[in-house]
């Protein structure tokens, strides 16, 4: 699957991608609808299934809201890309589902617009618009059986055992 | 080779004789908290798992962010919590009037004690690393499934140690110290690692200042922040701890990337300039800053110490003429020491509110959101775009000393006398 990537600069916090006068809800798609609404009022109305967002360092700062990467999937975003995440959204991406690929080159060479291919599972990312190729970071091995399982509350229930 | 403190607790909860930074490990938890924004979530999350909770003592709901509710959705998020803690008998949870803000609850109620490991669907969860306990924020889904294993999954952080030396001058606080941390390291200087405080300096401050500081950790992006455990962390547990702890300690070949060395006689009165944390600028820096707003409180500032310091400038003083000043205690216990103390009065006389406990303001809640182009100085964490209101206001961070002189002057200033050395 392509998109287009939404641009973004270092930074990128929880507030912005979902301010907190939107968390009395938990409704996915009503959360997509306020989605970077505070930098980018329009990202709600423009985004397309498939798009990706490609940002600087230390996405998804501040708070631990998780309301924010279930914002981003919703929307439809296939893949957010960055030179570093927030550890907490980091986290919470992987739980919950939302692809994301740690990319110094690609964070740096990605322009607002660019047609973006990202395979989530070798950490190929393709620029179509350029025709460059960027590598992201493995996941570590432990991290990879959580994606494949489905995230956190898969594994939990497939590990059965609850570990008392 | 030796282990930070972090990693020495982490060590003893996940079972293993030694840890070492970057391996990932499953971690036993004494404690699993969330609140009524992460909750409802992670409750959502929970009941996919049709099990019950894996110890009913062990887990806290504290409803504090839009409390007292502040719309229907609000107090439907509430009650989800209400519901939650009837059917699974959960002691820790609080209703109104017990409830407080969590970070300055669940110390207070003796629920984290030294040596434990803890998480909280709440970023600012690194707060009771004050006590010499491994805590960390995580997400609802985390919440959840650590509910129902008693367990998380961690990557053991690397750390950075913090040599304090020095004692910090009049009306310097440790949120001064934090936010000049903050503005050395950046935003993301101490990502996925632990901020280890140690030295000769850390005895010169209270426990209400480690509070702060291990508080706005996650202000750096560091997984957690930790205090040892000296005479004035046994002083604030001893009464409380309803179950025995453990002191851990650094090993003395302990590795760190990084160490920095913090006088805290230089620090000076510090405020953070929108929209980042980081943005530092000390008092003697700042020119004329107007003000629409002042708030002191949240769980970064909200407990008797702050208080007690932004009412001894405040006392027999006027707020400026158009600034707002909101004060909110952290918990009901801090609201009746203010009480008792006589602060309330000396607020509602200088003409500031004096507020219910809630997490409200902070994140641009409720009591006292922002407007357009409005410009707030408040104690609270965070200055990000639109945190407390309008996308278009502004947030300026400070400790309660510069935030009540600010009030009573309209503009950004110190109290007068700050930096000097106190007489013993």
């Amino acid at each position: 699957m392509s998109g287009i990537a939404y641009k973004y600069g270092d930074n990128v916090d929880t507030d912005v991608i979902i301010p907190a006068r939107h968390l009395s809800t938990q409704d996915p798609k009503e959360l997509a609808s306020h989605c970077m609404e505070d930098i980018d009022k329009d990202f709600p109305k423009k985004v397309k299934p498939g798009d990706v967002i490609a940002a600087g360092k230390n996405f998804g700062c501040g708070s631990s809201r998780e309301h924010a990467p279930i914002a981003i999937l919703a929307s439809g975003v296939s893949c957010v890309i960055a030179s570093s995440f927030a550890r907490i959204f980091y986290r919470n991406s992987i739980n919950i589902g939302l692809p994301i690929m740690e990319c110094q080159e690609a964070s740096e060479k990605i322009k607002a617009g660019d047609e973006i291919e990202a395979d989530f599972s070798t950490g190929k990312i393709k620029n179509l618009t350029t025709g460059e190729t960027y590598q992201a970071e493995p996941f570590p091995q432990s991290i990879l059986e959580l994606i494949e399982a489905g995230g956190l509350v898969n594994r939990t229930k497939k590990r059965g055992a609850i570990i008392r | 080779m030796g282990m930070t403190m972090t990693q020495k607790i982490l060590a003893a909860h996940a079972g293993l004789g030694s840890v070492k930074a970057g391996q990932l490990i499953e971690a036993k938890l004494d404690l699993v908290m969330g609140n009524d924004i992460t909750a409802p979530v992670a409750i959502r999350e929970f009941e996919k798992l049709g099990c019950d909770v894996f110890d009913k003592k062990k887990v806290a709901l504290v409803p504090d962010h839009f409390t007292p509710n502040k719309d229907i959705k609000s107090a439907e998020n509430s009650a989800v919590l209400r519901r939650f803690a009837k059917e699974h008998e959960i002691e820790n949870y609080f209703e109104l009037g017990e409830a407080g803000i969590e970070h300055c609850l669940l110390p207070e109620k003796g629920l984290v004690l030294p040596g434990d490991a803890v998480i909280g669907a709440d970023s600012h969860t690194c707060t009771y690393g004050a006590l010499g306990a491994f805590s960390t924020g995580v997400g609802s889904t985390d919440m959840a499934c650590a509910m129902a294993e008693g367990s998380l999954w961690f990557k053991v952080p690397g750390a950075i140690k913090f040599v304090l030396t020095g004692k910090p001058g009049k009306w310097i606080g440790g949120k001064d110290v934090m936010l000049h941390i903050i503005g050395l390291i950046t935003v993301d200087g101490a990502l996925y690692e632990s901020m280890e405080f140690t030295g000769s300096g850390v005895a010169s401050l209270p426990m209400d200042d480690r509070f702060s500081m291990a508080n706005m950790a996650i202000e750096a992006g560091a997984k957690n922040a930790i205090f040892p455990v000296d005479e004035l962390t046994i002083e604030y547990v001893k009464d409380r701890a309803k179950r025995p702890w453990t002191a851990f300690e650094a090993d003395p070949d302990a590795q760190y990337r990084k160490e920095i060395t913090i006088d805290l006689s230089k620090i000076k009165p510090t405020v953070s300039f929108p929209h980042l944390p980081d943005n530092t600028r000390t008092v003697d820096e700042i020119g004329f800053e107007p003000i629409d707003q002042v708030v002191i409180g949240s769980c970064t500032n909200g407990r008797i110490t702050d208080l007690r310091a932004a009412a001894a400038i405040m006392r027999g003083k006027k707020v400026a003429k158009g600034v707002r000043v909101i004060v909110l205690p952290g918990t009901p216990d801090i609201y009746l020491q203010a009480a008792q103390e006589g602060l309330i009065e000396d607020f509602v006389k200088a003409g500031a509110v004096f507020s219910v406990p809630t997490c409200g303001p902070c994140l641009g809640g409720h009591m006292g959101v922002l407007a357009k182009g409005e410009r707030a100085l408040s104690t609270t964490n965070r200055n990000f775009v639109g945190r407390m209101g309008h996308p278009e206001s502004e947030v300026f961070l400070c400790g309660p000393a510069v935030a009540a002189a600010s009030a009573i002057a309209g503009r950004i200033t110190a109290p007068e006398g700050w930096g000097e050395v106190e007489a013993l």
